[in-house]
Protein backbone atom coordinates (compact mmCIF):
# COMPACT_ATOMS: atom_id res chain seq x y z
CA UNK A 1 0.00 0.00 0.00
CA UNK A 2 3.24 2.43 0.31
CA UNK A 3 2.87 5.36 1.94
CA UNK A 4 -0.74 5.87 1.39
CA UNK A 5 -2.85 5.09 4.40
CA UNK A 6 -5.77 3.48 4.26
CA UNK A 7 -8.22 3.55 7.25
CA UNK A 8 -11.03 0.52 7.64
CA UNK A 9 -13.37 1.39 9.86
CA UNK A 10 -15.18 -1.69 11.91
CA UNK A 11 -18.75 -0.56 13.09
CA UNK A 12 -21.93 -1.73 13.73
CA UNK A 13 -25.77 -0.35 14.55
CA UNK A 14 -26.37 -2.75 17.59
CA UNK A 15 -23.95 -3.06 20.32
CA UNK A 16 -22.28 -6.24 21.37
CA UNK A 17 -22.29 -7.77 17.91
CA UNK A 18 -17.93 -8.19 17.77
CA UNK A 19 -16.71 -5.36 16.44
CA UNK A 20 -13.94 -5.26 18.98
CA UNK A 21 -13.50 -9.07 17.85
CA UNK A 22 -12.95 -8.18 14.49
CA UNK A 23 -10.58 -5.17 14.62
CA UNK A 24 -8.25 -6.69 16.92
CA UNK A 25 -8.10 -9.91 15.49
CA UNK A 26 -7.72 -7.95 12.22
CA UNK A 27 -5.22 -6.16 13.21
CA UNK A 28 -3.10 -8.81 14.30
CA UNK A 29 -3.23 -10.54 11.22
CA UNK A 30 -2.22 -7.66 9.12
CA UNK A 31 1.61 -6.24 8.93
CA UNK A 32 2.33 -3.56 10.98
CA UNK A 33 -1.23 -1.90 11.32
CA UNK A 34 -2.10 0.76 14.02
CA UNK A 35 -5.18 -0.26 16.09
CA UNK A 36 -7.39 3.05 16.83
CA UNK A 37 -9.83 2.40 19.27
CA UNK A 38 -12.21 5.20 19.17
CA UNK A 39 -14.89 3.90 21.20
CA UNK A 40 -13.66 5.69 23.87
CA UNK A 41 -16.68 5.63 26.18
CA UNK A 42 -16.19 2.13 27.02
CA UNK A 43 -12.62 1.15 24.74
CA UNK A 44 -11.88 -2.52 24.91
CA UNK A 45 -9.00 -2.89 22.42
CA UNK A 46 -6.29 -2.45 24.65
CA UNK A 47 -7.43 -6.05 26.78
CA UNK A 48 -6.37 -7.75 23.78
CA UNK A 49 -3.27 -5.97 23.31
CA UNK A 50 0.41 -7.10 24.61
CA UNK A 51 2.96 -4.96 25.00
CA UNK A 52 4.14 -2.56 26.96
CA UNK A 53 5.69 1.14 27.41
CA UNK A 54 2.49 3.23 27.23
CA UNK A 55 2.33 7.00 26.55
CA UNK A 56 -0.52 8.96 28.16
CA UNK A 57 -1.64 12.18 27.45
CA UNK A 58 -4.52 13.81 29.27
CA UNK A 59 -6.97 15.25 26.62
CA UNK A 60 -9.03 18.59 27.17
CA UNK A 61 -11.84 20.78 25.87
CA UNK A 62 -12.59 24.24 26.29
CA UNK A 63 -14.72 25.73 28.55
CA UNK A 64 -15.85 29.41 29.39
CA UNK A 65 -14.05 30.80 32.43
CA UNK A 66 -15.66 34.29 33.47
CA UNK A 67 -14.11 36.99 35.18
CA UNK A 68 -16.18 38.45 38.02
CA UNK A 69 -14.38 41.48 37.96
CA UNK A 70 -15.16 42.44 34.83
CA UNK A 71 -18.31 40.96 34.08
CA UNK A 72 -21.23 43.19 34.24
CA UNK A 73 -24.05 40.46 34.11
CA UNK A 74 -24.83 42.08 30.88
CA UNK A 75 -27.05 38.73 29.88
CA UNK A 76 -25.21 38.42 26.25
CA UNK A 77 -23.54 35.24 27.15
CA UNK A 78 -26.79 33.57 28.25
CA UNK A 79 -28.63 34.99 25.39
CA UNK A 80 -25.73 34.25 22.90
CA UNK A 81 -25.84 30.07 24.37
CA UNK A 82 -27.95 27.73 22.29
CA UNK A 83 -27.06 24.96 24.05
CA UNK A 84 -28.00 26.95 27.73
CA UNK A 85 -24.38 25.87 29.46
CA UNK A 86 -24.28 29.62 30.24
CA UNK A 87 -26.92 31.10 32.58
CA UNK A 88 -26.70 34.83 34.27
CA UNK A 89 -28.05 34.87 37.31
CA UNK A 90 -28.70 38.61 39.45
CA UNK A 91 -25.32 37.88 41.10
CA UNK A 92 -23.10 35.54 39.37
CA UNK A 93 -22.93 33.24 35.79
CA UNK A 94 -23.06 30.59 36.26
CA UNK A 95 -21.39 27.20 33.63
CA UNK A 96 -22.41 24.07 32.94
CA UNK A 97 -19.64 22.85 31.40
CA UNK A 98 -21.59 19.19 30.47
CA UNK A 99 -23.34 21.04 28.41
CA UNK A 100 -21.08 23.40 26.80
CA UNK A 101 -20.24 22.33 22.85
CA UNK A 102 -17.17 24.79 23.10
CA UNK A 103 -18.73 26.47 20.23
CA UNK A 104 -16.96 29.72 21.58
CA UNK A 105 -20.30 32.04 21.22
CA UNK A 106 -20.13 33.22 24.73
CA UNK A 107 -16.67 34.50 24.57
CA UNK A 108 -16.77 35.85 20.88
CA UNK A 109 -19.98 38.37 21.99
CA UNK A 110 -19.31 39.14 25.63
CA UNK A 111 -19.12 43.05 25.17
CA UNK A 112 -16.15 42.71 28.16
CA UNK A 113 -13.99 40.53 27.04
CA UNK A 114 -14.60 38.96 30.32
CA UNK A 115 -15.09 35.61 28.92
CA UNK A 116 -12.17 33.33 28.54
CA UNK A 117 -11.66 29.44 27.66
CA UNK A 118 -9.88 27.35 30.16
CA UNK A 119 -8.79 23.41 29.39
CA UNK A 120 -11.28 20.89 31.06
CA UNK A 121 -10.13 17.53 31.23
CA UNK A 122 -11.88 15.32 29.41
CA UNK A 123 -10.38 12.28 29.00
CA UNK A 124 -6.87 10.67 28.10
CA UNK A 125 -5.02 9.08 25.09
CA UNK A 126 -2.73 6.08 25.06
CA UNK A 127 -0.49 5.24 23.09
CA UNK A 128 1.50 1.84 22.92
CA UNK A 129 2.82 -0.83 20.42
CA UNK A 130 3.01 -4.28 20.62
CA UNK A 131 3.80 -7.70 19.33
CA UNK A 132 0.65 -8.21 17.35
CA UNK A 133 -0.28 -4.53 17.13
CA UNK A 134 0.60 -0.94 17.62
CA UNK A 135 -2.23 0.39 19.68
CA UNK A 136 -4.02 4.24 19.66
CA UNK A 137 -6.88 4.54 21.95
CA UNK A 138 -8.90 7.62 24.05
CA UNK A 139 -10.66 6.90 27.29
CA UNK A 140 -13.41 9.24 28.23
CA UNK A 141 -13.24 10.29 31.58
CA UNK A 142 -16.39 8.62 33.53
CA UNK A 143 -18.84 11.33 34.49
CA UNK A 144 -18.05 13.35 30.90
CA UNK A 145 -21.11 13.61 28.30
CA UNK A 146 -19.44 14.31 25.02
CA UNK A 147 -17.14 11.73 23.34
CA UNK A 148 -17.01 13.26 20.10
CA UNK A 149 -14.33 15.59 20.98
CA UNK A 150 -12.27 12.89 22.32
CA UNK A 151 -12.63 10.83 19.08
CA UNK A 152 -11.48 13.86 17.12
CA UNK A 153 -8.39 13.97 18.92
CA UNK A 154 -7.24 10.77 19.14
CA UNK A 155 -8.27 11.13 15.30
CA UNK A 156 -5.74 13.51 14.97
CA UNK A 157 -2.84 11.54 16.70
CA UNK A 158 -2.83 8.62 14.16
CA UNK A 159 0.13 8.73 12.50
CA UNK A 160 0.80 8.90 9.08
CA UNK A 161 0.71 6.44 6.35
CA UNK A 162 0.43 2.63 7.08
CA UNK A 163 -2.98 0.49 7.39
CA UNK A 164 -5.00 1.85 10.22
CA UNK A 165 -8.18 -0.04 11.80
CA UNK A 166 -10.74 1.97 13.57
CA UNK A 167 -13.08 0.24 16.20
CA UNK A 168 -15.72 2.38 16.30
CA UNK A 169 -18.60 3.11 19.36
CA UNK A 170 -21.95 1.42 18.24
CA UNK A 171 -25.03 3.02 17.57
CA UNK A 172 -25.71 5.41 14.59
CA UNK A 173 -25.44 8.64 16.41
CA UNK A 174 -22.88 11.81 16.70
CA UNK A 175 -19.95 9.47 17.68
CA UNK A 176 -19.86 6.32 15.07
CA UNK A 177 -20.46 9.13 12.47
CA UNK A 178 -17.39 11.12 13.96
CA UNK A 179 -15.58 7.96 13.80
CA UNK A 180 -16.43 6.36 10.12
CA UNK A 181 -16.04 9.80 8.65
CA UNK A 182 -13.62 10.11 6.00
CA UNK A 183 -12.34 5.98 6.43
CA UNK A 184 -11.73 4.35 3.57
CA UNK A 185 -14.02 1.13 4.34
CA UNK A 186 -16.54 1.05 6.93
CA UNK A 187 -17.00 -2.93 7.90
CA UNK A 188 -20.38 -3.28 9.43
CA UNK A 189 -20.84 -6.07 11.84
CA UNK A 190 -23.55 -7.51 12.36
CA UNK A 191 -25.40 -10.90 13.41
CA UNK A 192 -28.23 -13.48 12.18
CA UNK A 193 -31.04 -11.98 13.95
CA UNK A 194 -34.06 -9.11 13.32
CA UNK A 195 -32.10 -7.03 15.60
CA UNK A 196 -29.13 -7.42 14.14
CA UNK A 197 -30.65 -7.01 10.82
CA UNK A 198 -32.87 -4.05 12.02
CA UNK A 199 -29.50 -2.06 13.06
CA UNK A 200 -27.15 -2.70 10.36
CA UNK A 201 -30.14 -1.50 8.05
CA UNK A 202 -29.84 1.84 10.54
CA UNK A 203 -25.95 1.75 10.32
CA UNK A 204 -26.19 2.07 6.79
CA UNK A 205 -28.13 4.73 6.53
CA UNK A 206 -25.03 6.50 8.12
CA UNK A 207 -22.19 4.80 5.81
CA UNK A 208 -24.28 6.22 2.77
CA UNK A 209 -24.75 9.46 4.06
CA UNK A 210 -21.09 9.76 4.81
CA UNK A 211 -20.28 8.27 1.55
CA UNK A 212 -18.01 5.45 3.06
CA UNK A 213 -17.43 2.29 1.17
CA UNK A 214 -19.21 -0.63 3.13
CA UNK A 215 -19.11 -4.30 3.56
CA UNK A 216 -20.67 -6.72 6.17
CA UNK A 217 -19.05 -9.36 8.13
CA UNK A 218 -21.39 -11.49 9.86
CA UNK A 219 -21.11 -12.75 13.41
CA UNK A 220 -22.76 -15.56 15.05
CA UNK A 221 -23.10 -17.25 11.59
CA UNK A 222 -24.97 -20.17 11.91
CA UNK A 223 -28.31 -18.32 13.85
CA UNK A 224 -31.38 -19.22 12.60
CA UNK A 225 -32.67 -15.72 11.63
CA UNK A 226 -33.05 -13.64 9.19
CA UNK A 227 -30.84 -13.98 5.71
CA UNK A 228 -28.06 -11.03 6.07
CA UNK A 229 -26.37 -12.98 2.92
CA UNK A 230 -29.75 -12.59 1.02
CA UNK A 231 -30.19 -8.62 2.16
CA UNK A 232 -26.84 -7.78 1.25
CA UNK A 233 -26.95 -9.36 -2.08
CA UNK A 234 -29.80 -7.74 -3.22
CA UNK A 235 -28.94 -4.28 -1.67
CA UNK A 236 -25.01 -4.79 -3.90
CA UNK A 237 -23.19 -5.54 -0.45
CA UNK A 238 -20.74 -7.35 -0.08
CA UNK A 239 -20.28 -9.56 2.52
CA UNK A 240 -16.43 -10.18 3.17
CA UNK A 241 -16.45 -12.64 6.15
CA UNK A 242 -18.77 -15.09 8.22
CA UNK A 243 -17.87 -16.02 12.01
CA UNK A 244 -19.86 -18.84 13.15
CA UNK A 245 -21.50 -18.52 16.26
CA UNK A 246 -19.40 -20.98 18.77
CA UNK A 247 -18.93 -20.73 22.27
CA UNK A 248 -15.21 -21.83 22.41
CA UNK A 249 -14.86 -18.52 20.50
CA UNK A 250 -16.83 -16.67 23.25
CA UNK A 251 -15.22 -17.86 25.94
CA UNK A 252 -11.57 -16.79 24.16
CA UNK A 253 -13.15 -14.10 23.91
CA UNK A 254 -13.87 -13.75 27.54
CA UNK A 255 -10.62 -14.32 28.31
CA UNK A 256 -9.07 -11.99 26.49
CA UNK A 257 -7.23 -13.78 24.14
CA UNK A 258 -6.89 -13.35 20.45
CA UNK A 259 -8.38 -15.86 18.48
CA UNK A 260 -5.72 -15.97 15.55
CA UNK A 261 -3.67 -18.49 18.03
CA UNK A 262 -5.86 -21.08 16.37
CA UNK A 263 -5.37 -21.78 12.99
CA UNK A 264 -8.71 -21.91 11.96
CA UNK A 265 -10.04 -19.14 13.07
CA UNK A 266 -6.91 -17.13 12.36
CA UNK A 267 -7.91 -18.07 8.30
CA UNK A 268 -10.99 -16.43 8.45
CA UNK A 269 -9.07 -12.71 9.39
CA UNK A 270 -6.51 -13.52 7.16
CA UNK A 271 -9.06 -14.07 4.23
CA UNK A 272 -10.70 -11.11 5.25
CA UNK A 273 -7.45 -9.27 5.18
CA UNK A 274 -6.72 -10.33 1.66
CA UNK A 275 -10.52 -9.43 0.32
CA UNK A 276 -10.12 -5.70 1.97
CA UNK A 277 -7.65 -5.15 -0.02
CA UNK A 278 -8.93 -6.49 -2.95
CA UNK A 279 -11.50 -3.97 -2.78
CA UNK A 280 -9.89 -1.36 -1.52
CA UNK A 281 -7.39 -1.76 -5.35
CA UNK A 282 -10.48 -1.80 -7.30
CA UNK B 1 -44.50 5.13 40.99
CA UNK B 2 -40.93 3.66 40.59
CA UNK B 3 -38.68 3.63 37.76
CA UNK B 4 -35.82 0.95 36.86
CA UNK B 5 -32.97 2.21 34.42
CA UNK B 6 -31.35 -1.10 32.53
CA UNK B 7 -27.79 -0.25 31.57
CA UNK B 8 -24.86 -2.19 30.30
CA UNK B 9 -21.73 -0.45 29.38
CA UNK B 10 -21.24 -2.61 26.63
CA UNK B 11 -23.64 -3.32 24.09
CA UNK B 12 -25.24 -6.82 23.53
CA UNK B 13 -25.16 -8.48 26.91
CA UNK B 14 -28.74 -8.66 26.82
CA UNK B 15 -30.44 -5.74 28.23
CA UNK B 16 -33.45 -5.66 25.86
CA UNK B 17 -34.06 -9.41 26.53
CA UNK B 18 -33.99 -8.50 29.75
CA UNK B 19 -36.36 -5.97 29.82
CA UNK B 20 -38.91 -7.23 27.10
CA UNK B 21 -39.42 -9.86 30.34
CA UNK B 22 -39.48 -7.71 32.95
CA UNK B 23 -42.18 -6.08 31.00
CA UNK B 24 -44.51 -9.17 30.34
CA UNK B 25 -43.94 -9.95 34.40
CA UNK B 26 -45.06 -6.40 34.99
CA UNK B 27 -47.96 -6.33 33.06
CA UNK B 28 -49.11 -2.57 33.00
CA UNK B 29 -45.75 -0.95 33.62
CA UNK B 30 -44.73 2.00 31.43
CA UNK B 31 -41.67 1.04 28.81
CA UNK B 32 -39.20 3.41 27.53
CA UNK B 33 -36.61 2.45 24.60
CA UNK B 34 -34.05 5.25 25.71
CA UNK B 35 -31.38 3.60 22.79
CA UNK B 36 -32.97 5.98 20.36
CA UNK B 37 -30.12 5.21 17.88
CA UNK B 38 -30.38 1.47 17.48
CA UNK B 39 -33.90 1.16 19.24
CA UNK B 40 -34.63 -3.35 19.19
CA UNK B 41 -37.60 -3.14 21.94
CA UNK B 42 -39.93 -2.58 20.16
CA UNK B 43 -39.56 -5.83 17.89
CA UNK B 44 -40.02 -7.68 20.70
CA UNK B 45 -43.01 -6.14 22.30
CA UNK B 46 -44.80 -5.61 18.84
CA UNK B 47 -45.94 -2.03 19.87
CA UNK B 48 -49.08 -0.85 17.64
CA UNK B 49 -48.18 3.02 17.41
CA UNK B 50 -51.13 5.78 19.04
CA UNK B 51 -49.27 9.07 18.66
CA UNK B 52 -46.48 10.26 16.84
CA UNK B 53 -43.95 13.68 17.01
CA UNK B 54 -41.54 15.12 15.76
CA UNK B 55 -38.09 15.49 17.31
CA UNK B 56 -36.70 19.02 17.40
CA UNK B 57 -33.15 18.02 17.98
CA UNK B 58 -31.27 21.52 17.58
CA UNK B 59 -30.68 23.88 15.28
CA UNK B 60 -28.75 24.35 12.08
CA UNK B 61 -27.42 26.93 9.90
CA UNK B 62 -28.67 27.70 6.65
CA UNK B 63 -27.27 30.27 3.94
CA UNK B 64 -28.89 32.74 1.81
CA UNK B 65 -27.04 32.11 -1.34
CA UNK B 66 -28.32 35.63 -2.79
CA UNK B 67 -26.96 37.32 0.28
CA UNK B 68 -23.66 35.88 0.76
CA UNK B 69 -21.08 37.69 -0.55
CA UNK B 70 -18.31 34.90 0.70
CA UNK B 71 -16.54 37.33 3.26
CA UNK B 72 -14.95 34.24 5.15
CA UNK B 73 -16.57 35.51 8.36
CA UNK B 74 -18.77 32.68 9.22
CA UNK B 75 -15.85 29.50 8.40
CA UNK B 76 -12.80 31.72 10.07
CA UNK B 77 -15.44 31.02 13.26
CA UNK B 78 -17.11 27.86 12.79
CA UNK B 79 -15.48 25.72 15.30
CA UNK B 80 -16.71 22.79 13.67
CA UNK B 81 -15.31 22.63 10.52
CA UNK B 82 -19.13 22.94 9.17
CA UNK B 83 -18.44 25.71 6.68
CA UNK B 84 -16.55 25.99 3.32
CA UNK B 85 -16.77 27.91 0.13
CA UNK B 86 -18.15 26.65 -2.82
CA UNK B 87 -19.23 27.66 -6.49
CA UNK B 88 -22.36 27.47 -7.51
CA UNK B 89 -23.16 28.86 -11.33
CA UNK B 90 -19.32 30.52 -11.10
CA UNK B 91 -20.18 32.66 -7.90
CA UNK B 92 -18.17 31.22 -4.34
CA UNK B 93 -20.13 31.44 -1.34
CA UNK B 94 -20.64 29.94 1.99
CA UNK B 95 -21.85 26.63 2.19
CA UNK B 96 -22.71 24.75 5.38
CA UNK B 97 -22.45 20.92 5.70
CA UNK B 98 -25.57 20.07 8.35
CA UNK B 99 -23.87 16.87 9.22
CA UNK B 100 -20.58 18.60 11.13
CA UNK B 101 -22.95 21.74 12.53
CA UNK B 102 -23.53 21.53 15.78
CA UNK B 103 -26.35 24.48 15.51
CA UNK B 104 -24.38 27.18 18.26
CA UNK B 105 -25.50 29.81 15.68
CA UNK B 106 -21.86 31.77 15.80
CA UNK B 107 -22.13 32.15 12.19
CA UNK B 108 -25.91 33.56 12.00
CA UNK B 109 -25.08 36.46 14.28
CA UNK B 110 -21.41 37.28 13.03
CA UNK B 111 -22.51 37.24 9.16
CA UNK B 112 -22.42 40.90 8.11
CA UNK B 113 -24.76 40.64 5.48
CA UNK B 114 -27.62 38.74 7.66
CA UNK B 115 -27.64 35.79 5.32
CA UNK B 116 -27.54 32.85 7.69
CA UNK B 117 -30.52 31.89 9.27
CA UNK B 118 -30.95 29.53 12.18
CA UNK B 119 -33.64 27.02 12.04
CA UNK B 120 -34.81 24.22 14.15
CA UNK B 121 -33.83 21.16 12.87
CA UNK B 122 -35.49 17.65 13.13
CA UNK B 123 -34.29 15.01 13.83
CA UNK B 124 -35.96 12.35 14.86
CA UNK B 125 -39.40 11.16 15.86
CA UNK B 126 -40.78 9.65 19.11
CA UNK B 127 -43.85 7.93 19.20
CA UNK B 128 -46.37 6.52 22.04
CA UNK B 129 -47.59 2.86 21.18
CA UNK B 130 -49.92 0.21 22.72
CA UNK B 131 -48.18 -2.91 23.64
CA UNK B 132 -49.82 -6.04 24.97
CA UNK B 133 -48.15 -5.14 28.22
CA UNK B 134 -49.11 -1.81 28.69
CA UNK B 135 -48.14 1.78 26.95
CA UNK B 136 -44.55 1.92 25.33
CA UNK B 137 -42.71 5.43 24.70
CA UNK B 138 -40.09 5.19 22.16
CA UNK B 139 -37.87 7.27 19.37
CA UNK B 140 -36.04 6.84 16.72
CA UNK B 141 -33.17 9.34 16.03
CA UNK B 142 -31.94 10.06 12.23
CA UNK B 143 -28.89 8.66 11.51
CA UNK B 144 -25.87 10.27 12.60
CA UNK B 145 -27.74 13.24 14.66
CA UNK B 146 -26.87 15.15 17.56
CA UNK B 147 -28.06 15.31 20.74
CA UNK B 148 -29.62 12.11 21.36
CA UNK B 149 -29.20 13.11 25.28
CA UNK B 150 -31.94 15.51 24.74
CA UNK B 151 -34.19 12.86 22.68
CA UNK B 152 -33.82 10.28 25.96
CA UNK B 153 -34.91 12.99 28.41
CA UNK B 154 -37.76 13.38 26.01
CA UNK B 155 -38.51 9.64 26.09
CA UNK B 156 -38.09 9.28 29.63
CA UNK B 157 -40.14 12.53 30.58
CA UNK B 158 -43.44 11.46 28.05
CA UNK B 159 -42.93 7.54 30.09
CA UNK B 160 -43.43 9.61 33.68
CA UNK B 161 -45.93 11.49 32.46
CA UNK B 162 -47.93 8.71 30.93
CA UNK B 163 -47.27 5.78 34.00
CA UNK B 164 -48.76 9.14 35.92
CA UNK B 165 -51.47 9.44 34.24
CA UNK B 166 -52.56 5.67 34.03
CA UNK B 167 -51.81 5.41 37.49
CA UNK B 168 -49.27 3.03 36.23
CA UNK B 169 -46.80 1.99 39.55
CA UNK B 170 -43.61 0.88 37.25
CA UNK B 171 -41.69 3.26 34.78
CA UNK B 172 -39.07 0.15 32.85
CA UNK B 173 -36.48 2.08 30.85
CA UNK B 174 -34.04 -0.14 28.03
CA UNK B 175 -30.83 2.47 28.63
CA UNK B 176 -28.27 3.04 25.60
CA UNK B 177 -24.47 1.19 26.01
CA UNK B 178 -21.78 3.36 26.77
CA UNK B 179 -21.12 5.89 29.49
CA UNK B 180 -21.69 9.23 27.40
CA UNK B 181 -24.96 11.67 26.85
CA UNK B 182 -27.76 9.38 26.21
CA UNK B 183 -26.67 7.00 29.05
CA UNK B 184 -26.36 10.03 31.17
CA UNK B 185 -29.76 11.53 30.31
CA UNK B 186 -31.32 7.36 30.57
CA UNK B 187 -29.75 7.36 34.40
CA UNK B 188 -31.31 10.62 35.24
CA UNK B 189 -33.99 10.38 38.57
CA UNK B 190 -34.26 6.41 38.49
CA UNK B 191 -35.31 4.58 41.83
CA UNK B 192 -33.23 1.80 40.62
CA UNK B 193 -30.43 0.98 37.96
CA UNK B 194 -29.75 -2.58 36.84
CA UNK B 195 -26.53 -3.30 35.24
CA UNK B 196 -26.78 -6.39 33.00
CA UNK B 197 -23.20 -7.52 32.61
CA UNK B 198 -21.09 -10.14 30.94
CA UNK B 199 -18.10 -12.16 32.05
CA UNK B 200 -15.59 -11.22 29.72
CA UNK B 201 -12.42 -9.02 30.11
CA UNK B 202 -14.55 -6.05 28.09
CA UNK B 203 -17.97 -6.66 30.15
CA UNK B 204 -15.41 -6.27 33.13
CA UNK B 205 -14.32 -3.79 32.38
CA UNK B 206 -17.42 -1.79 30.82
CA UNK B 207 -19.09 -2.75 34.02
CA UNK B 208 -16.72 -0.34 36.07
CA UNK B 209 -16.98 2.35 34.41
CA UNK B 210 -20.85 2.57 34.45
CA UNK B 211 -21.46 1.55 38.12
CA UNK B 212 -18.86 4.68 39.02
CA UNK B 213 -20.92 6.70 36.31
CA UNK B 214 -24.16 5.52 38.45
CA UNK B 215 -22.31 5.09 41.71
CA UNK B 216 -21.40 8.83 40.70
CA UNK B 217 -25.28 10.33 40.56
CA UNK B 218 -25.90 8.38 43.67
CA UNK B 219 -28.32 5.84 42.24
CA UNK B 220 -28.73 2.64 43.32
CA UNK B 221 -27.34 0.31 41.74
CA UNK B 222 -28.13 -3.92 41.41
CA UNK B 223 -25.83 -6.39 38.97
CA UNK B 224 -27.24 -9.24 36.89
CA UNK B 225 -24.62 -11.34 35.01
CA UNK B 226 -25.92 -12.79 32.17
CA UNK B 227 -24.01 -15.48 30.37
CA UNK B 228 -22.54 -16.45 33.48
CA UNK B 229 -21.23 -19.62 33.29
CA UNK B 230 -19.20 -18.69 30.05
CA UNK B 231 -16.14 -17.76 32.46
CA UNK B 232 -16.77 -18.46 36.18
CA UNK B 233 -13.26 -16.69 36.91
CA UNK B 234 -14.64 -13.45 35.22
CA UNK B 235 -18.10 -14.10 36.73
CA UNK B 236 -16.46 -14.06 40.02
CA UNK B 237 -14.29 -10.77 39.10
CA UNK B 238 -17.79 -9.21 38.38
CA UNK B 239 -19.34 -9.89 42.19
CA UNK B 240 -16.30 -9.03 43.69
CA UNK B 241 -16.45 -5.39 41.53
CA UNK B 242 -20.12 -5.27 42.63
CA UNK B 243 -19.39 -5.90 46.06
CA UNK B 244 -16.81 -3.56 46.42
CA UNK B 245 -19.47 -0.93 45.35
CA UNK B 246 -21.97 -2.58 47.38
CA UNK B 247 -23.93 -3.00 45.34
CA UNK B 248 -26.28 -6.22 45.43
CA UNK B 249 -26.12 -8.98 42.45
CA UNK B 250 -29.83 -9.92 41.77
CA UNK B 251 -28.94 -13.33 39.54
CA UNK B 252 -27.21 -14.91 37.52
CA UNK B 253 -28.23 -16.50 33.93
CA UNK B 254 -26.81 -18.96 31.78
CA UNK B 255 -25.24 -19.00 28.72
CA UNK B 256 -28.14 -20.29 26.66
CA UNK B 257 -27.62 -20.77 22.91
CA UNK B 258 -31.09 -22.44 22.81
CA UNK B 259 -32.79 -18.82 23.62
CA UNK B 260 -30.15 -16.99 21.17
CA UNK B 261 -31.80 -19.44 18.34
CA UNK B 262 -35.08 -18.57 19.49
CA UNK B 263 -34.25 -14.95 19.80
CA UNK B 264 -32.93 -15.07 16.35
CA UNK B 265 -36.11 -16.62 14.72
CA UNK B 266 -38.20 -12.96 15.90
CA UNK B 267 -41.37 -12.60 17.28
CA UNK B 268 -42.91 -15.69 15.66
CA UNK B 269 -40.78 -17.78 18.24
CA UNK B 270 -41.92 -16.10 21.05
CA UNK B 271 -43.56 -19.28 22.42
CA UNK B 272 -40.73 -21.24 21.76
CA UNK B 273 -38.31 -19.36 24.32
CA UNK B 274 -40.72 -19.22 27.26
CA UNK B 275 -39.13 -22.47 28.19
CA UNK B 276 -35.46 -21.74 27.69
CA UNK B 277 -33.39 -21.90 30.86
CA UNK B 278 -32.02 -18.35 30.11
CA UNK B 279 -35.27 -16.80 30.79
CA UNK B 280 -36.47 -18.75 33.36
CA UNK B 281 -33.68 -17.37 35.35
CA UNK B 282 -34.15 -13.58 33.91
CA UNK B 283 -37.56 -14.04 35.32
CA UNK B 284 -36.27 -14.99 39.04
CA UNK B 285 -34.20 -11.80 38.79
CA UNK B 286 -36.99 -9.60 38.83
CA UNK B 287 -38.57 -10.96 42.37
CA UNK B 288 -34.77 -10.30 43.62
CA UNK B 289 -35.20 -6.86 41.91
CA UNK B 290 -38.55 -5.80 43.25
CA UNK B 291 -37.05 -6.65 46.81
CA UNK B 292 -34.59 -4.30 46.46
CA UNK B 293 -36.85 -1.52 45.76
Amino acid sequence: MGGKQTQIAIASGKGGTGKTLLATNLAAVMDDAVLVDLDVEEPNCYLFHKGEGDTTEEAFRPVPSVDSVKCTLCGKCGEVCEFHAIVVLPKEVMVFKELCHACGACSLFCPEDAISEKDHLIGDIVSTSGDAFDLLYGRLRVGEAMATHLIQQVRKRIPEGGQIVLDCPPGTSCAPVESIRGADLCILVTEPTPFGLHDLKLALGVTEKLKVRTAVFINKHGLPGPDIDAFCNDNGIPVIGRLPLDRDIAERYSRGELLTQVADHRRVFESLRDRIKEILIT
Amino acid sequence: MKEIVIVSGKGGTGKTTVLARYAEIANNAVVADCDVDAPNLHMLLNPRIAHREAFVGSKMGVVDPDKCTNCGKCESLCRFDAISTIEVDGRKRADIDIDRCEGCGVCARVCPEDAIDLRDRIVGEWFISDTNYGTMIHALLEPGAENSGKLVAMVKHKAKKTAKDNGAELVLVDGPPGIGCPVIAALAGANIVVIVSEPTVSGLSDFRRVADLAGGFKIKCALLVNKADLNDEMTASLLEEATKREMPCIGRVSYDEGLMAAMAKGADAAAEYQDCPAIIEISKTYDALLGLL
